[in-house]
């Protein structure tokens, strides 16, 4: 297998250099008998928003699920970097309770276990600090209202029952609430009709708001989310390897030529 | 890695400590006729209790030991002390009761508990009650609350009336022993139309090495009263067997309703083999709540008869079975009157090689038309080590009862742990969180400080077992 040539640099800083926020380089996924993806860099600085575009299969829901510790995939080569830490070894609960954050694209349901209760361990997990289910319930009221959720969604059991724009919402609050450094949204735009992509772009929109260093990594198949959430950088994804990264023009030539003319 | 080391496992808990015994009273081990005679002229009873344990004692030798459930075979009836007196007599006043019993409790939480929300505490302690207070709101209500040997003695025909009634002393071979050998538990009275607001609650404890507890517990709910009993046990750790057989009977009168919530956190060397019975009048409500995580073998299935028309029962039940348990647990519905309903809801756990079994009977008696049961019952295996069973029977004798019946078994899936690990859970905390989850349709009908006290029991049985 050929080592892969990096576009941005390896993270690697000199003295005096702030590393960077996120950094994936050369990364090799797979499970136990297929390679799924192939070198991947990729390079995310405090404040910045970038896109994953591709078609399917081309390994970008693994990517999603591997930056946090899936133990579904191995990492065969390559590392991932956060904050200049080298986590490829870490587990998905210090992933998670040092700041990074993935939006699933299928969020599991938990049967017995209110919203409320879970983002208060949750919470507590992250930040260390144990509110009462009612400062909770006043301090997350403002996000509810931001994602149009209804307050009584706090005591329905996570995710059971949801619909698909309620699992998503739902996604975006413990987002807002957990305050990560670093959020993954893997393809939050899937199964939203335009109006509940429009909420749900809004909520993300409030929480770069009040978070500017707060890094973004989406993943996803079309341009609409790109549209509400204007990336500062685009990547496409095919075949496991990044291969092209630009601007909006990419999602655009994209939306065009279809991934054929980056094969 | 998983800790199959009992004593080690259960070092964690709080209650994992034993005081200093200090006896009054300490007979030889093992049973025979002059202990149970001892035994009931200690307590000074009348003759009509002392002719009721003999002849239970009689009818305990006669029968077999069940064929059935658990493995029984640690039980050594000739080792185990029948009766302890651990003060000369009942305190009726917390500054009398001794010290060392005290810390107990203290531990325990009981005083604390008792100045938040009790309406009134009895203690068990060793065979006898130590400590039992009533308290005056309950008193002006007419309630009746005493252990049993003063209600003996205080109220002699009402007791006399319903005693070994709902469960005769031949019902089973424990049911029998308990007839015999019982000592302390609880007596509660409920005058007509009179509702108990606050739960009264009882602590069990064993605290005596090879120490055989048969308390005996008795509840009448007068017409149209109601009350919610509560009865949480807790053991320290022992290294030989130990039985306990309490036997618990309540009547259910016209419209009535009373829930009896026991929460069973026995040492894992602890043989818990319990009989309950509710008999339920017309339009009266009866629900067992009850959970059971500790003990070695529990055999358990509280039961109602529903002898009136219209009458219901409930029994929603929890058994958490770890290294070296196995919990049989259940419930036993008899629909004895037309148009009367049953539920049954049963949430089961199994970890680290742990057994639990669900047994259960429903049964509509010819003639009683119109009845209706539902049966849950759910399992949980954490993992490919443990096990769990089910043993539904019906006899239905009545041709249109509607009788429903469902049973899942599930794992924990590695998705649900990741999704939650992502937030920053650990895996034990995950896995804690799914558990109890999986229980919380039990959970969430228990008082608040109960519910907080059983999700950490489920807490710590995850902790150090994980990956």
């Amino acid at each position: 297998m050929s080592r892969h040539i990096h576009y941005a640099g390896s993270a690697n800083t000199l003295p005096g250099m702030a590393p960077p926020l996120f950094a994936i380089e050369n990364l090799h996924v797979g499970t136990d008998d297929t390679t799924i993806l192939k070198g991947v860099d990729l390079r995310i600085e405090p404040g910045e928003v970038h896109a994953l575009m591709g078609p399917n299969g081309s390994g970008k829901s693994t990517l999603a699920s591997s930056l946090l510790g899936s133990p579904e995939y191995l990492v065969t080569d390559g590392r991932v970097l956060f904050r200049g830490d080298d986590i490829t070894d870490w587990s998905a609960d210090v992933r998670g309770k040092a700041g990074m954050f993935l939006a699933f694209q299928y969020p599991q349901e938990i049967p017995g276990v209110s919203v409320i209760n879970f983002l208060r361990q949750a919470l507590s997990a992250r930040k260390g600090v144990d509110l009462s289910v009612l400062e909770l319930r006043l301090s997350i009221m403002e996000w509810m209202d931001r994602l149009d959720m209804d307050p009584a969604f706090a005591d329905r059991y996570l995710n059971e029952g949801f619909s698909g724009g309620e699992k998503k919402r739902n996604e975006i609050l413990q987002m807002a609430i957990l305050e990560p450094e670093i959020a993954i949204l893997d393809e939050t735009d899937s199964g939203l009709d335009i109006d509940a992509l429009k909420v749900v772009a809004r909520g993300v929109r409030a929480v770069k708001a009040e978070r500017p260093d707060l890094g973004v990594l989406i993943i996803t198949h079309y341009r609409r989310l790109l549209d509400e959430l204007t990336p500062d950088v685009v990547h496409i994804l095919v075949d496991g390897r990044v291969v092209a990264s630009g601007g909006m023009e990419l999602a655009e030539q994209l939306e065009r030529d279809g991934y054929e003319a980056f094969r | 890695m998983a800790s199959t080391d009992i004593g080690v496992d259960l070092s964690r808990y709080q209650l994992g400590w034993s005081d200093e015994e200090d006896y009054v009273f300490k007979p030889k081990r093992g049973l025979n006729d002059d202990i149970v005679h001892e035994m009931s002229w200690l307590k000074g009873e009348p003759d009509w209790m002392l002719d009721f344990r003999m002849k239970s004692l009689k009818r305990f030798r006669k029968r077999p030991m069940p064929s059935w459930g658990g493995d029984m075979s640690g039980i050594d009836f000739d080792n185990i002390y029948y009766y302890i007196k651990p003060t000369e007599s009942l305190a009726d006043d917390w500054d009398d009761v001794p010290d060392s019993i005290k810390n107990t409790y203290e531990k325990l939480g009981i005083p604390e508990a008792e100045r938040k929300y009790l309406a009134g505490v009895t203690a068990q302690y060793e065979s006898e009650v130590v400590y039992h207070k009533n308290r005056e709101d309950l008193e002006a209500q007419g309630v009746l609350f005493a252990d049993m040997d003063t209600a003996i003695r205080e109220y002699p025909e009402l007791v006399r009336q319903y005693f070994g009634k709902i469960i005769p002393p031949n019902d089973n071979k424990f049911s029998a022993l308990n007839s015999a050998t019982w000592s302390g538990g609880s007596f509660i009275y409920v005058p007509p139309g009179v509702e108990v607001e606050m739960p009264l609650q009882a602590y069990f404890r064993i605290n005596a090495e090879n120490m055989g507890q048969f308390e005996r517990t008795l509840i009448i709910a007068d017409k149209g009263s109601k009350v919610h009993y509560i009865e949480g046990c807790s053991a320290p750790v022992y290294s030989t067997d130990s039985l306990h057989s309490a036997v618990v009977e309540i009547a259910v009168g016209e419209g009535a309703r009373v829930t009896y919530t026991t929460i069973q956190n026995w040492s894992n060397n602890v043989y818990n083999l319990v009989t309950k019975r509710a008999r339920v009048e017309a339009e009266g409500h009866m629900e067992w709540i009850d959970g059971n995580i500790g003990s070695r073998l529990t055999m358990k299935y509280p039961g109602v008869v529903m002898v009136g028309p219209k009458a219901s029962g409930e029994v929603l039940s929890v058994a958490y079975a770890g290294a070296g348990q196995h919990q049989d647990a259940g419930a036993k519905m008899v629909h004895a009157a037309p148009e009367t309903t049953s539920k049954i809801v049963s949430k089961s756990i199994s970890k680290d090689g742990g057994r639990t079994s669900y047994r259960g009977l429903v049964r509509v008696e010819d003639g009683a038309e119109n009845c209706k049961s539902h049966v849950q019952c759910d399992a949980l295996i954490l993992d490919d080590d443990s096990i769990s069973d089910t043993y539904p029977y019906m006899e239905v004798g009545s041709h249109d009862a509607v009788i429903g019946h469902e049973a899942t078994v599930s794992k924990v899936a590695d998705e649900q742990l990741f999704y939650l690990m992502s937030r920053g859970l650990t895996e034990e905390q995950a896995m804690g969180m799914v558990v109890n989850g999986f229980i919380e349709p039990v959970t969430r009908t228990l008082p608040m400080e109960y519910a907080v006290e059983w999700s950490r029991l489920i807490e710590l049985q995850m902790e150090g077992s994980v990956g």
